[in-house]
């Protein structure tokens, strides 16, 4: 053993430090399908196609909630005023400064479509509650606007615009 | 594990948790500086594939826990959905359904090793014991996780294992209302056998740690049988039995993916794929292969009782080795009548493993007698009778003295045997399964594009079958298990996202309730599933004749036919996994009308040369040229029955070519490495010598 040349044992080295590798590179490969199993599975993907949404029922004022994706979505049909006190506001002033009409879509004014999931913590906030008139999350009192905005509270960030667009007047397809 | 540790680590950190938990010492001592025998051979490489094997099971199964629901309207197909949506989840569960049957082959092994080699005797009694008792508590698990996917061997298994315990004189029923949690097997009882299989392979790792704690005070017994006695006898366990450990996990693991990748469902039973149904039994109940042996002995005696008992000793007795066999002389190798008996013992436990899977009737009660005989009179008889008149020839001095002879030469061999004795045992099962059902004539084996270790499906042929399917399967035949998104599946037909869609989009499904608590119809989206023919089964009866079509999802993995000595011991190394599509195949074109004039066939019935007693509800399904082919392929009954058999393969197995190429990556990569690791070994080797 002592007398082993030195040639010797740099090929035992090299030896050593492959075979290592090669099963360092086995574990990490056999880690892999345990960690992506743990991803949406194919038919919960399937299951998060787009929906539609039929808007006419909504009277103005009214609001309704839809789920996608396993979200709660607040489709909320805005009066005159409401879509005024949005816009009255200086954008600069907001904590989470975005203009209203940055939230709609353009000729569809008075169509708000939020995800209702304040954005501190992930509770439902309520509709029509609250000082400015949109959302009040009752877990730890964030109010939201008419436009979805933080106004007030814990909560970091506006309420979220989930993907949509109008198919028609009357009707929206999320997601 | 055994006294306190002289280790010191030099990093003062290490030095601080050391001396208030001394844990790497612990380590250290156990599995570092652990003293074992220089002269250990390969068979002795089967504890640490052991450890290895419950790992595997335990990840992998806690990981189907993630997805698998307890509930006997859900866990069939939940487990159907583990294999075909979640990632990877095919591997996942074959990893697991065929890891039991590797942690079996496994501990068989290391038992039979034990038994050569006299490693019960003292001072290993207890050593032994624990083994037997996770012995049992594997069979337990095993049992367990089999009635999970709640298939018809599930629900039968369960039903004839828990029964086992009416034999029990006065309390019997009482105990079985208590296992059940009802009249009869149901929800309760999976939702305890769910909990329990959970539970149990922790218990297993908890006797495990005993059993290496009792390993390690005794020591390791070795081949020669003779303790060390100085420092040249043994190596340090780290580099030396670590690295050997390595290499003879590696060798087992492609073993494995052979079967994972390969041959997945070869030692499964086909009916469970069938949802299990309390109204109808199986024609066989056979249990899984590593139960046969067991179950062959409790047939074979002509009691109730009196079967039970002889079940339950013929492990217990195991137990009793220690003291049945008191030879001073440890290992066979020096006993020359007691190796021939040996090896006697191990034929009669396969014979009796290949007997379990054959139908009690005629001579096989009698072999089974005789042999259930022969196995209670090696451990009672020839054990204690041999330990008094046999003269064993002189054991080497010292452990350094025996690695001078030679050994291993015989290990090729011997796996070879083992590998066929498996082969023998698995296809008695599948044998027994098939014996009387079929009394036609077998399938013509067809040559399928995805069979072999590089096959795939032909995107032809699964888009012509699926036309088939639909334009005439579908009338009548469900497939629950299909949605319109896998038809664009990576592996499946090929239809592109909006070929699918637009597929799905000429049903029309009922959703709802709307606002109004009103159903509605809407087109289908590519999330449905393929529509059913009938509301309910109810409705498919009277609609047909009073026979239920069955779901066609799963058809091409349920359905079998008996291969015959020595085919299926071949088929291992073929790979052959394709009886269901040629069934199917031969099905379609079994029809024989009239019927042979010595037929009876019952009214409303009508012959089919392949279909299991001849007598089949479903009229001649196809015929030439109903089925319009774009391609020019010829509008031919055959035609149509090979390509609604390939469409079906794809339907039972739809992640077959993802398995395929994965299976080949894996196994390039274990060859590699097995080389790499045997090189390793050679080297480490090389400066104990
Ligand atoms: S979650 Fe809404 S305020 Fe905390």
């Amino acid at each position: 053993m002592t007398t082993t040349s030195s040639a010797e044992h740099t090929r035992r080295d090299f030896l050593f430090v492959a075979t290592g590798a090669v099963a360092a590179v086995g574990a990490a490969a056999a880690v892999w399908p345990l960690i992506s199993q743990m991803n949406p599975d194919a038919s919960t993907i399937a299951a998060g196609a787009p929906i539609e949404v039929d808007l006419a029922p909504i009277a103005e004022g009214q609001d309704i909630k839809v789920f996608w994706r396993g979200k709660p979505i607040y489709i909320m049909n805005r009066t005159k005023k409401q879509v005024e006190e949005a816009r009255a506001v200086p954008v600069s002033s907001l904590p989470d400064p975005q203009t209203d009409q940055a939230r709609v879509k353009e000729g569809h004014d008075q169509w708000l479509v939020v995800i209702g999931i304040c954005t501190h913590l992930g509770c439902i906030p309520i509709a029509h509650e609250g000082a400015y008139d949109g959302f009040f999350c009752p877990c730890h009192g964030s109010v939201y606007d008419t436009s979805g905005r933080i106004r007030q509270g814990p909560a970091p960030l506006n309420l979220p615009i989930p993907p949509y667009a109008f198919v028609s007047d009357t009707k929206i397809k999320i997601g | 594990m055994s006294g306190p540790s002289t280790y010191q680590p030099t990093n003062p950190a290490l030095q601080w948790i050391e001396k208030r938990l001394p844990i790497i010492g612990l380590v250290h001592s156990s599995f570092v500086a652990y003293p074992t025998p220089r002269n250990l051979n390969y068979w002795w490489t089967f504890g640490g594939i052991l450890s290895f094997m419950l790992g595997v099971q335990i990840v992998t199964g806690v990981i189907l826990a993630m997805h698998y629901t307890p509930h006997v309207d859900m866990a069939f197909n939940s487990v159907e959905s583990i294999v075909r949506d979640v990632n990877y989840g095919w591997l996942l569960r074959y990893l697991h359904s065929n890891g039991a049957s590797m942690f079996f082959i496994a501990v068989y092994i290391h038992m039979l090793r034990g038994l050569y080699y006299g490693s019960y005797k003292a001072p290993r009694e207890i050593l032994w014991i624990l083994g037997v008792i996770i012995y049992l508590l594997m069979m337990a698990t095993g049992f367990m996780g089999y009635v999970l996917p709640w298939g018809q061997m599930s629900f039968w298994g369960a039903t004839v294992i828990t029964n086992l315990f009416s034999a029990i004189p006065y309390v019997g029923e009482s105990i079985v209302t208590l296992l059940w949690g009802g009249y009869s097997v149901g929800n309760p009882t999976l939702n305890r056998f769910f909990s329990l299989h959970y539970l149990l392979p922790f218990v297993i790792a908890g006797v495990v740690v005993l059993h290496v704690w009792a390993l390690h005070v005794a020591g390791q017994n070795n081949p020669a049988g003779v303790e060390p006695k100085t420092e040249k006898d043994t190596v340090p366990f780290t580099p030396y039995a670590t690295i050997k450990d390595g290499f003879g996990m590696v060798c087992f693991m492609i073993f494995y993916a052979w079967f994972v990748f390969y041959i997945p469902n070869y030692l499964g039973d086909p009916d469970n794929y069938i949802p299990a149904n309390p109204g109808v039994t199986p024609a066989h109940i056979v249990p899984e292969w590593y139960y046969l042996p067991f179950y062959a002995i409790l047939r074979s005696i002509p009691s109730k009782l009196g079967g039970v008992i002889a079940m339950f000793s013929a492990i217990i007795v195991l137990a009793f080795l220690p003291w049945l066999d008191t030879a001073k002389t440890k290992s066979s190798k020096y006993r020359p009548l007691a190796k021939q008996f040996f090896w006697m013992f191990v034929v009669v436990a396969v014979l009796l493993g290949w007997l379990g899977g054959k139908p009690a009737e005629g001579i096989y009660i009698i072999a089974g007698r005789v042999l259930t005989f022969c196995y209670f009179a090696y451990f009672l008889i020839v054990l204690p009778i041999l330990s008094r008149i046999e003269t064993p020839r002189a054991v080497p001095n010292s452990i350094a003295d025996d690695v001078l002879a030679k050994y291993g030469k015989k290990v090729a061999s011997a796996i070879v045997a083992l590998v066929l004795a498996g082969g023998l045992m698995a296809g008695g099962t599948q044998s027994a399964k098939a014996a009387d059902e079929h009394g036609g004539p077998t399938p013509p084996s067809l040559s399928w594009s995805f069979a072999g270790p590089f096959g795939k499906f032909d995107r032809g042929a699964l888009q012509r079958g699926y036309k088939v399917y639909k334009e005439v399967c579908s009338t009548c035949h469900s497939m629950s298990l299909i949605h319109f998104r896998n038809l664009a599946d990576v592996g499946g037909p090929g239809f592109s996202a909006a070929q699918a869609l637009a597929v799905a989009s000429e049903i029309k499904v009922q959703d709802g309730p709307n606002d109004a608590g009103d159903m509605f119809e809407r087109p289908g989206r590519l999330a449905d599933p393929f529509p059913k023919p009938f509301p309910n089964e109810n409705a498919a009866r009277a609609a047909n004749g009073g026979a239920y079509p069955p779901d066609l999802s799963l058809m091409a993995k349920a359905r079998n036919y008996d291969r015959g000595f020595p085919q299926f011991v071949f088929d291992f190394f073929t790979q052959f996994q394709e009886k269901g599509p040629n069934y199917i195949d031969a099905l379609l074109q079994g029809y024989v009308d009239p019927a042979p004039k010595d037929f009876a066939l019952p009214p409303g019935a009508y012959y089919n040369k392949y279909f299991p007693g001849h007598a089949i509800k479903m009229p001649k399904p196809i015929s030439d040229d109903q089925v319009t082919y774009d391609d020019g392929t010829p509008q031919k009954v055959e035609n149509y029955a090979k390509d609604v058999s390939t469409f079906l393969m794809w339907t039972a197995e739809p992640h077959l070519e993802a398995r395929k190429r994965i299976g080949l990556q894996v196994m390039v990569f274990l060859i590699i490495f097995a080389f790499l690791m045997y090189f390793t070994k050679k080297k480490v080797w090389a400066n104990a010598h």
